[in-house]
């Protein structure tokens, strides 16, 4: 909420400069998030009455203008707004003078036309935004006068985020309050002196939903000039508070709400029909709104009728047919109390978002209403005169919000808080607040006004104190109590993966969660997918199932700039139904790109491939626990090499997959191929085991090394299955050392040499005990796959 | 006698002149071998004169003594020499880069996850952690935030389609599903994704929040800017003025936001407060017993603040030149 810094003084002026002030409110709760000074870099500026006007020759658009800036003689202008006219006032810069952003002006020539100086528009003065013609001023501005005294420029607006709670402090009069609580100071309110009834005419006003609409104050004001605006400073705090200047009623009522809170509507009288009846919508029921919109109404919106049928939105926004315009002659100005539950959400339903909708869910004093009706009545008299009828305020006594005195214990004040605050400096603040302390049973039971809708539990009251003490003068300490060990959490190797992987040079890479829907269908295939609603973007649309996506874009995003070898991983979640149920497993995927080392001097300028890619992946199971145990099994899945891809089986279950892409997932993305990939599914990795240990043989160990020779079709696994299988315990470690095929060994055929090492744990293994189990194992390998031994050359 | 000391004389010469240890060897056989010089005349002294024998024999077996600590002494320069010539030609240039990988690094924001986590945990804290898809419930009802309240505009949700559920709009969320399952006393850390359907110069749809919440039977205000007055000091690791300012969240009550003074003014690094009473009983937990405190904090805010980082978008863009900057 944006405040003039001045009508707040007007209200409460604590002694504290600017600055002060907005630090005060600051610390009380009122975030000032800015402090803007109005007119600033404006030097110069002052009334111009523009006595003669004739076109420019040779344009269109520009006019040329003499200009009494109250110095005697006539200043020649050249000026290019439409709204330009004979006896307008409006603010002129006068060679010297500088304008918002160092701009200086001087005496130029515009189409050889000598111009001196220049009629201002409010863009142009740093004012406000509109810039398609200049600002009138005020008939009874004296030319010459500085721009400053005329528009009360000597003042800051001060933009305060309020905080959804206090609906109760968006106007001059709420935040004056405040600041009166905060400085222990008074306020002067601005006066509401009745109108004296000059006409008998009235509308009655029926309740027929009093828990929404308890109280309704209207008034008819005949013989309105509605061709006179609102004066220059009611307009100028209307700018200030970022308020467009429409009507002078329009006008009138938005200073209203601005100044008490009280959001007000006017309708034209001569458009309403007999009684206003203030009802729920019904089914079907549409209203064009001001903006110029036919909206449905539903069930659950309150509205105001006339015998025609709907004609406002209740507390939101009013409707077109019956809104003020020049014509208007009669006023019906309207000023109720509608219940926030009432009003909540609906406005946003229908895609609305207004002021006096705003305030209405937050809660409107409901004392209020004929208060407002009273100030705007003697405001619109003032600019446009005209016939007041009698205020006729309808009031549904039994509907009538109550507020129960809320019980405050001085013990449960000192718990919350953890401070020991003097029972006097309670009920002090409480009773600058205006809420009605009574001293109970080990504290208070205190009053609530109306205007606090906020207030309603003991939490609330200790908040107010807190907040008004000031949060900074409460104590503080360090955190005692009770603590227990814990287990569970989150999986500790998840550190330990990351710092593996980043071992091996992966850059670990934060991707979104939601990706593009035709991505993620070249890898995942359609369904199972969860899609967004409202999504930030159509390429952001549908909510990832694997990282691969991600981390995709994010190799495509630095390739584009000059990365030739990239290698990254995340740590992240999946996103996808599976049987009606959403699972959001935790994934951790790597991609990998380029050279297998990075460029350096004297290594290998290989680019990295599947087996690369698989150490790294062994390497996180090892850190998971499972050195051994992996199986290995080709996959075939969309977007993957259908020869180099691999479904990973830890204790007979899937735990993730590795794979080199498919090069045709990888067109349009700038990429060199190979692009290697995996992904596992944390979830799916068992916790590690307590290993159990096994006594370290005393006895030599003997290493024997063999060549077997298979069908190059031949999984090297099957074969290390079988080796280890028949050499049985003996067997310590068994090292594939080479794969051979080519000159010496058949077509069709493979060689693997392996390395196996031997070692009994009670007796040292003689040359015939490691032979027979050698001769067991070609005995299997020969039984099982046809292997043979290779024959030296 | 002559002869030995001539003898003594042309053998230290020769065994001084050894190149190799090849050449020494020859020496050593040529005078100390069995059919060496002074051998010879070691056989020789028989044909001396009783008289003169002992003093003969003393003397060669002196030149002898004198003859194989030369050789000795020249074995060992020679090995000296062969090492040192040989450590001299592996000569390498120190300076050349280490072969091998190149270290990758952790994300700024797992760092400052892993900094927040560790913090906490040396004062008791457990870590929890919950779902990112959620439903309206843990999100909003649970928290306080019924479907009308106005502080929903402040949450820019995004919905699934098909499904009553959303993407959590920020950690809370799991505050309710921990203390449906943990009686108090307890104190959690949860880290995690949070997304807002936002997306400008300081917002993105996704980011990272840090959320804290202890239940106690004596938990107080003064618990909560104690914890975060610590907190703030170690994780920017050093003295940092900080000031706790009235706010408002429909889960806490009162209600703080906490800036932190940075260069040009105050800058808001997190949001806190006492937990509302109507959040513990919608839990379970008895409000009249127990009180606690719940905090959350943006990590990227965090890490822009710890880093001087100024862009939020960098963050998701995976740019290897930013991500290297952090090790």
């Amino acid at each position: 909420m944006k405040v003039s810094e001045l009508w707040l003084r007007e209200w409460v002026d604590p002694p504290a400069d600017t600055a002060a002030l907005a630090d005060r409110l600051t610390l009380a709760g009122f975030e000032v998030e800015a402090v803007r000074p109005c007119g600033a870099g404006l030097n110069g500026v002052v009334v111009g009455m523009v006595r003669e006007c004739a076109p420019v020759p040779q344009s269109d658009h520009l006019t040329l203008c003499r200009v009494d800036a109250g110095q005697g003689r006539l200043h020649q202008v050249v000026c290019g707004a439409p709204n330009v006219r004979v006896g307008g006032r409006y603010p002129f810069a006068a060679p010297g003078a500088t304008l918002p952003g160092g701009r200086s002006i001087g005496a130029t020539l515009i189409r050889g036309v000598q111009s001196e100086g220049m009629l201002c528009s409010e863009a142009e003065l740093g004012l406000g935004d509109a810039a398609g013609g200049l600002l009138e001023l005020d008939g009874d501005a004296a030319p010459g006068t500085g721009l400053g005294s005329v528009l009360a420029l000597d003042d800051n607006v001060l933009e305060i985020a309020l905080t959804p709670n206090r609906g109760d402090c968006m106007s001059i009069a709420g935040l004056a309050r405040e600041t009166a609580a905060l400085y222990r100071i008074g306020i002067t309110a601005a006066p509401a002196v009745p109108a004296a009834a000059a006409s008998d005419r009235r509308r009655s006003v029926r309740l027929a939903a009093a828990a929404g609409c308890p109280r309704y104050a209207g008034r008819i004001i005949d013989d309105a000039d509605l061709t006179r605006p609102a004066p220059l400073w009611l307009r100028e705090r209307l700018r200030r508070a970022d308020i467009r200047s429409i009507n002078a009623a329009v006008d009138i009522a938005n200073y209203v709400m601005l100044e008490l809170g009280q959001p007000m509507h006017a309708f034209d009288d001569a458009k309403l029909n007999g009684d206003i009846v203030v009802r729920f919508a019904h089914a079907g029921e549409t209203l064009t709104f001001l903006d110029n919109e036919q909206r449905d109404l539903d069930a659950d919106m309150l509205v105001i009728t006339d015998a025609g049928g709907v004609v406002a939105m209740a507390g939101v926004m009013g409707g077109l047919h019956t809104s003020v315009t020049p014509s208007t002659r009669s006023l019906f100005l309207e000023s109720a109390h509608f219940a926030p539950d009432a009003i909540m959400g609906r406005a946003r339903r229908l895609g609305l978002q207004t002021d006096a909708g705003q305030r209405f869910e937050r809660g409107v004093d409901p004392e209020l209403a004929a208060r407002a009706l009273e100030r705007a009545t003697t405001l619109l008299l003032e600019s446009c005169g005209g016939r007041p009828g009698p205020l006729v305020d309808t009031r549904d006594d039994a509907a009538f919000p109550r507020k129960s005195a809320i019980p405050l214990r001085s013990g449960r004040v000192r718990r919350v808080l953890g401070a020991e605050l003097a029972p006097e400096a309670i009920e002090g603040i409480l009773r600058r607040l205006g809420l009605e302390p009574a001293p109970a049973a080990g504290g208070w039971s205190v009053g609530i006004p109306a205007f606090r809708f906020d207030l309603s539990l003991e939490a609330d009251l200790i908040e107010e104190i807190a907040r008004v003490h000031g949060y900074d003068r409460l104590p503080s300490r360090k955190l005692g109590g009770r603590v227990g060990m814990h287990s569970g959490g989150p999986d500790p190797r998840l550190r330990e993966w990351r710092r593996a992987l980043a071992a091996r040079g992966y850059q670990e890479a934060i991707t979104y969660s939601f990706t593009d829907t035709t991505l993620q269908e070249q890898f995942a295939g359609p369904g199972d997918t969860l899609s967004l609603r409202n999504p930030i973007a159509s390429d952001l649309g549908v909510m990832r199932q694997s990282l691969l996506p991600g981390l995709l874009g994010a190799l495509s995003f630095n390739r584009k700039r000059q990365q030739e070898r990239v290698r990254l991983f995340e740590i992240g979640r999946g996103y996808r139904l599976d049987r009606e149920a959403i699972r959001q497993p935790l994934l951790l995927a790597g991609i990998s790109c380029g050279t297998y080392f990075p460029e350096q001097w004297d290594i290998s300028t290989r680019d990295g491939d599947f087996h690369d890619l698989k150490g790294d992946v062994e390497e996180l199971l090892a850190v998971a626990g499972f050195r051994n145990g992996c199986r290995w099994r080709p996959v075939a899945k969309p977007g993957l090499h259908p020869g180099q891809s691999a479904e990973i089986i830890l204790e007979n279950q899937p735990i993730g997959y590795i794979a080199t892409l498919h090069p045709g997932a990888l067109k349009g993305l700038d990429l060199k191929e190979p692009v290697l990939f995996f992904e596992l599914d944390l979830e799916q990795i068992p916790a590690r085991k307590a290993p159990s240990f096994r006594p370290i043989s005393r006895f030599p160990s003997v290493r024997r090394d063999i060549a077997v020779v298979v069908a190059r079709e031949l999984a090297v696994a099957r074969v290390l299955d079988v080796v280890t299988e028949a050499a049985g315990e003996v067997l310590t470690n068994l090292e594939l050392f080479d794969v051979y095929q080519g000159e010496g060994i058949d077509l069709g055929k493979k060689s693997l040499a392996l390395g196996l090492t031997f070692q009994a744990t009670s007796l040292t293994l003689t040359d015939e005990a490691v032979d027979s189990v050698i001769e067991s194992v070609l005995n299997s390998l020969k039984e099982k796959y046809g292997g043979t031994l290779r024959e030296k050359s | 006698m002559h002869d030995v000391a001539n003898l003594v004389q042309r053998a230290t010469a020769e065994i001084a002149a050894a190149r190799d240890v090849k050449t020494l060897e020859a020496a050593r056989t040529r005078f100390l071998g069995r059919k060496g010089e002074l051998t010879a005349l070691l056989k020789s002294l028989g044909t001396l004169p009783e008289a003169d024998r002992p003093a003969a024999g003393e003397a060669i077996n002196d030149a002898k003594t004198r003859l194989h600590a030369a050789i000795e002494h020249r074995r060992t320069a020679l090995e000296q020499e062969r090492i040192d010539a040989r450590l001299s030609a592996e000569r390498v240039d120190v300076t050349l880069p280490g072969r091998g990988q190149r270290h990758g690094g952790l994300h700024p924001v797992t760092q400052t996850l892993e900094l927040v986590e560790d913090l906490f945990t040396q004062i008791g804290f457990a870590i929890a952690d919950g779902p990112e898809i959620e439903n309206d419930y843990y999100n909003f009802e649970a928290l306080n935030i019924p479907a009308q309240h106005p502080a929903r505009a402040m949450h820019d949700t995004f919905y699934l389609r098909d499904h009553p559920l959303l993407l959590r709009t920020h950690t809370s969320n799991v505050q309710i599903r921990y203390m449906q399952h943990h009686p108090p006393p307890l104190r959690i850390i949860s880290t995690g994704r949070v997304y807002r359907c936002d997306s400008d110069m300081t917002h993105t749809p996704m980011f990272h929040q840090i959320e804290g919440l202890v239940v106690d039977e004596d938990s107080s205000f003064a618990d909560l800017k104690g914890v975060l007055e610590d907190f703030v000091a170690h994780f920017f690791g050093r003295p940092v003025e900080l000031r706790f300012r009235p706010s408002y969240f429909p889960f806490t009550e009162p209600s703080a936001e906490v800036d932190i003074r940075g260069e040009s003014g105050w800058l808001e690094i997190l949001g806190c407060g006492m937990v509302h009473p109507r959040v513990l009983e919608n839990v379970g937990i008895d409000s009249e017993r127990f009180t606690g405190f719940a905090f959350g904090m943006g990590a990227e805010r965090l890490a822009m603040l710890k880093y001087g980082i100024n862009d939020l978008r960098i963050f998701f863009e995976n740019d290897l030149r930013f991500l290297r900057q952090f090790g």
